[in-house]
């Protein structure tokens, strides 16, 4: 019974605020609409028994990539009013395709018969011997560690690819010249000097 | 009132159809397009983790971070481009990107 309550109530709020997020006039609205729905989605991933998923949900993409949406928002000066402009031109074609998209999908859900043995009726309990953590843990580094690897390497890419795109060279700073540091011999930066004892340098 | 595979299944679709309507609707701002898209990658990681529950199968949680993985990369590009154009030209707007156009 409980959990039933917590499904719907966590599928509710996500729906309702995903709806928020693609109606929202303010972009930044929109992206705490977005971490609200990410929050819900956690919570249905903590019905599901999959606990790091879920904490995952919500320290990667709310604490991370929500924020660089968010910080991305607020420091572009951009007219979003005019980016609206048009909307109710789109809506109704909008409309149609998403709800025969929607339709579609669940009738295809709701007449989806599967094998009885296949998939239970429930949840499957969580482990008491092992967590989900180190169930999924003892997977990924063993089967999938070249899948694991592979996912590092795109995280690598992604972040050189941000880092060499917006790097901006901004010309009126004085800044360290690495050739010309390297190029300097001793012949160029060393001067001897003979100093007369008694008469100091001038 | 049990709740089963296809409740979880039902809200994803929902969710996925919302993602693809806010393309629709916010055509012009590449940021809510963006967003649109993680909520698509939303609803595909819900659909992998259910299975993954229903079937007490953990190679669908394994799919499910690469997903997030191969998601966050593609927010951080996606957002650094739109950074790099806002720079260049003092817009977001999708319909003005037609500069390879011959």
């Amino acid at each position: 019974m409980l959990p039933a309550l917590f499904f719907y109530l966590f599928a509710f709020v996500l729906i309702a605020s995903a709806v928020m997020v693609v109606a929202a006039k303010n972009p930044v609205h929109a992206v705490l609409f977005l971490i609200l729905a990410f929050f819900n989605a956690a919570g249905l991933f903590v019905l599901l028994g999959a606990e790091f998923l879920a904490m995952i949900l919500v320290v990667v993409y709310v604490g991370a990539v929500m924020v660089l949406f968010l910080f991305v928002v607020m420091m572009l000066d951009v007219n979003f009013a005019e980016l609206r402009a048009g909307v109710l031109k789109i809506l109704p074609i909008g409309l149609l395709v998403g709800l025969i998209l929607l339709f579609e999908l669940v009738f295809v859900v709701g007449a989806w018969v599967t094998a009885p043995n296949l998939v239970s009726d429930a949840p499957a309990p969580p482990q008491t011997e092992v967590s989900n953590t180190k169930a999924l843990g003892q997977l990924l580094y063993t089967d999938y560690v070249y899948l694991f690897e592979a996912a590092g390497l795109i995280l690598l890419v992604a972040m050189i690819g941000a880092i060499v795109l917006t790097l901006h060279h901004r010309r009126d700073v004085r800044r360290q010249s690495i050739p010309d540091q390297v190029a300097r011999t001793p012949e160029t930066s060393i001067e001897v000097v003979q100093v007369e004892s008694g008469r100091g340098l001038k | 009132m049990t709740v089963g595979l296809s409740h979880y299944l039902t809200v994803a679709a929902v969710v996925f159809t919302i993602g693809v309507f806010g393309i629709f609707l916010n055509r012009k701002n590449v940021i809510v397009i963006l967003m649109s898209i993680e909520l698509i990658l939303l609803a595909v990681n819900i659909n992998l983790v259910a299975f993954s529950a229903f079937h007490d199968d953990l190679v669908g949680q394994i799919f499910t971070l690469i997903v997030l993985t191969v998601a966050a990369a593609e927010a951080a590009i996606g957002l650094a481009i739109v950074v790099v154009y806002f720079r260049n030209r003092g817009t977001i707007d999708v319909a003005e990107i037609d500069h390879l156009k011959g």
